[in-house]
């Protein structure tokens, strides 16, 4: 295997110093304790979350945007995308699952739970001890989430939750999972509720776990729900205003979500140039004929964009500037270049390439999932194309 | 309870692939990425693990080297240590800067501040001299443990393992003490976070060599850096005879 390590000169003008160290850290403990698994548990689907999540926690790596009063590292999302970038470059599954952790199930409740709520949900998930989930998307509601079925049915004391959520990272072993249900179904998107629901709480089920192309080794599930009871305390936010809550955290997630393809297309670089300044063809390194070069280039140029992009976005987000269309734009963005990149690296290796004893089939199984999770691009044009002509119409 | 000094020097990172400057006076380090050395890493591990044992009262760590050094400091004061001290030197630590002026200035650290035990890494791995330790336990007058496998503290006794050529060797002695530490010793910790935040909070106390009244001039110039000769394919001999010809007649080893 080539050995790849840490190169040198980040590209991004204007991270701090703190940054570039919490990058650097980051990078050291993903490429000792995350790296050596990416392989293994792609080919068997499996991951032991259980004991990977205190490691991260233990270092603060789990709760960067939570307040420290919770917990927390008290970091921005600037900051969350350094650490999703090393996570997922280390492991594309990893990666998705540390996301989905760390951003979809607790950076919602940092920004739309009580105190108590608060109180009682982020200490664990930061430590790692619990492992969370967020549940939006059915079967028969993915880009079209709001017509979501999942009903919460009014009783004394609470809710009774019946349905079943589809394609939930993490479903198989989380342990706390934000949901989103219809309390008002005669309403519509109107009449969405956000929860936060214990997988202990009776009548919480895992499904069916998904055998994906790609982000191995992320488990991903159904989430069936059988009358579960919700106790008032649970309800986040406000009934019925489920559906803002929704669309303000999607835009934080895809976001974050944009650091996972940017991740990958480091790695890929990783493995691809160190390849071919080795590989000899015509007596001479491939890396001398100009069509491979062409080919480095083009994968350099887009993570660059990529990357660059992010973190500015990033850094707009932290000083509270961030739009619409600038977070389903990046992701977008980032997405699609990572699948490019992704192609070109296998095409860099050839026929190694092609073959599962080197990475970069799996860098194009992981990174395709980019550009359909979090909105697919279908759904992130028409979010970029509304959010300019709602700006224009007056 | 002892009195801790750890030194931690800022040298090119071991994963780093390094060039030569066009004037072989040295290695080019205008873009590489530099790190705490990791037998320092160590160094500073060992001393936070007797910390958390209860063995040691306070750690100081120091460094001596350029403005950037601090970096290395932040990391040992996040890894436990609790105060620093920055020994500013702006000439070439891995050329310029020897084992005997380190070993100096730590001597006048140890006599201001009444340390009772120093950690050091065994080497660096720039100078790769594995001297300073032992000089500096010379200069002090102190018994020294190098190449440490493992270190105990009982009852105001050290007991320390060294890796030697025929095996481990273990010593015991009272502090004061020069300990080195050698790679097996321990495992060091990643900086956790909200140690870090805390770490910013430390103090940091700036010195020169100078307050001291310790000139650094190195008494040996660096003359050449070469990398080593790229290795050449080895080579089929046919019987004993031709083996003897050639170690005798081409490698010149006979």
């Amino acid at each position: 295997m080539f050995k790849y390590g840490i190169l040198r000169r980040i590209s991004s003008g204007f991270l701090s110093e703190d940054q570039v160290h919490l990058k650097e850290l980051i990078n050291k403990f993903a490429q000792q304790h995350i790296a050596p698994m990416a392989s293994e548990i792609d080919k068997n689907d499996l991951c032991d979350y259980k004991s990977l999540w205190p490691k991260l926690g233990d270092l603060g790596f789990l709760g960067i945007t939570v307040p420290s009063e919770y917990g927390g590292s008290s970091l921005g999302y600037l900051d969350h995308i350094l650490c999703t970038e090393e996570i997922s470059r280390a492991s594309g599954s990893i990666g998705l699952s540390y996301i989905a952790h760390s951003n979809l199930c607790i950076n919602q409740i940092v920004l739309h739970a009580n105190h108590a709520q608060k109180s009682k949900y982020l200490p664990s998930l930061c430590t790692g001890e619990k492992i969370g989930a967020l549940a939006m998307s059915e079967h028969n509601s993915g880009s079209d989430v709001t017509s979501m079925s999942t009903k919460a049915v009014k009783v004394d004391g609470g809710y009774l939750l019946t349905g079943t959520k589809m394609w939930i990272t993490n479903g198989p072993y989380a342990d706390i999972f934000v949901v989103y249900a219809k309390t008002d179904p005669k309403h519509g998107k109107k009449g969405i509720t956000a929860f936060i629901i214990e997988k202990n709480f009776p009548g919480v089920k895992v499904g069916k776990k998904i055998d994906k192309i790609g982000m191995r080794g992320s488990g991903t599930s159904e989430i069936i729900f059988e009358k579960v009871f919700v106790p008032e305390e649970n309800i986040m936010g406000e009934i019925n205003q489920g559906v803002y809550i929704l669309m303000k955290g999607l835009n934080f997630e895809r976001l974050i979500l944009a650091a996972g393809p940017v991740g990958l297309m480091q790695y890929a670089l990783d493995i691809a140039v160190p390849y071919v300044t080795e590989r000899k063809q015509f007596g001479t390194r491939i890396c001398d004929f100009q069509l491979i070069q062409g080919k480095l280039a083009d994968m350099y140029t887009r993570l660059s964009a990529s990357r660059n992009y992010l973190y500015m976005m990033g850094s707009l987000a932290d000083q509270g500037k961030i739009t619409n269309r600038d977070c389903a734009s990046v992701v977008m963005f980032a997405s699609e270049a990572a699948t490019h990149v992704g192609l070109d690296a296998i095409q860099c290796l050839g026929g190694n390439g092609y073959t599962n004893d080197y990475p970069v089939g799996r860098i194009l199984r992981d990174a395709k999932l980019y550009e359909i999770g979090g909105g697919t691009t279908e759904i992130r044009k028409t979010i970029i194309a509304k959010d300019l002509i709602k700006g224009h119409t007056h | 309870m002892l009195k801790v000094l750890v030194a931690a020097k800022r040298v090119v990172d071991y994963a780093a692939k390094i060039r030569l400057l066009p004037d072989n006076s040295g290695v080019d380090l205008s873009t590489v990425k530099m790190s705490m050395n990791p037998f320092c890493e160590i160094a500073v591990e060992e001393a936070v693990k007797l910390k958390e044992a209860g063995k040691v009262s306070e750690i100081t760590v120091m460094t001596a080297g350029p403005k950037q050094a601090t970096d290395v400091l932040r990391t040992a004061l996040a890894m436990g240590a609790d105060k620093a001290i920055h020994v500013q030197v702006d000439e070439r630590t891995d050329i310029h800067l020897l084992p005997l002026s380190v070993a100096r200035i730590l001597r006048a650290l140890v006599l201001r501040d009444k340390f009772n035990l120093v950690l050091l890494g065994k080497q660096s791995i720039d100078g790769d001299n594995n001297q300073t330790g032992q000089i500096l336990a010379g200069l002090l007058g102190w018994p020294q443990a190098t190449f440490l496998n493992q270190v105990t503290i009982d009852n105001d006794k050290i007991r320390a393992v060294r890796e030697i050529d025929g095996g481990l060797q273990t010593l015991e002695f009272a502090p004061p003490a020069v300990l080195t530490c050698d790679l097996r010793l321990n495992t060091p910790r990643f900086t956790a976070i909200p140690a870090i935040m805390k770490a910013k909070k430390k103090p940091i106390e700036v010195l020169t060599p100078e307050s001291f009244g310790i000139n650094i001039t190195p008494d040996y110039n660096t003359a050449n850096v070469e990398a080593p000769a790229k290795r050449k394919s080895g080579v089929m001999v046919e019987n004993v005879d031709q083996l003897i010809s050639k170690l005798k007649n081409e490698a010149k080893v006979l």
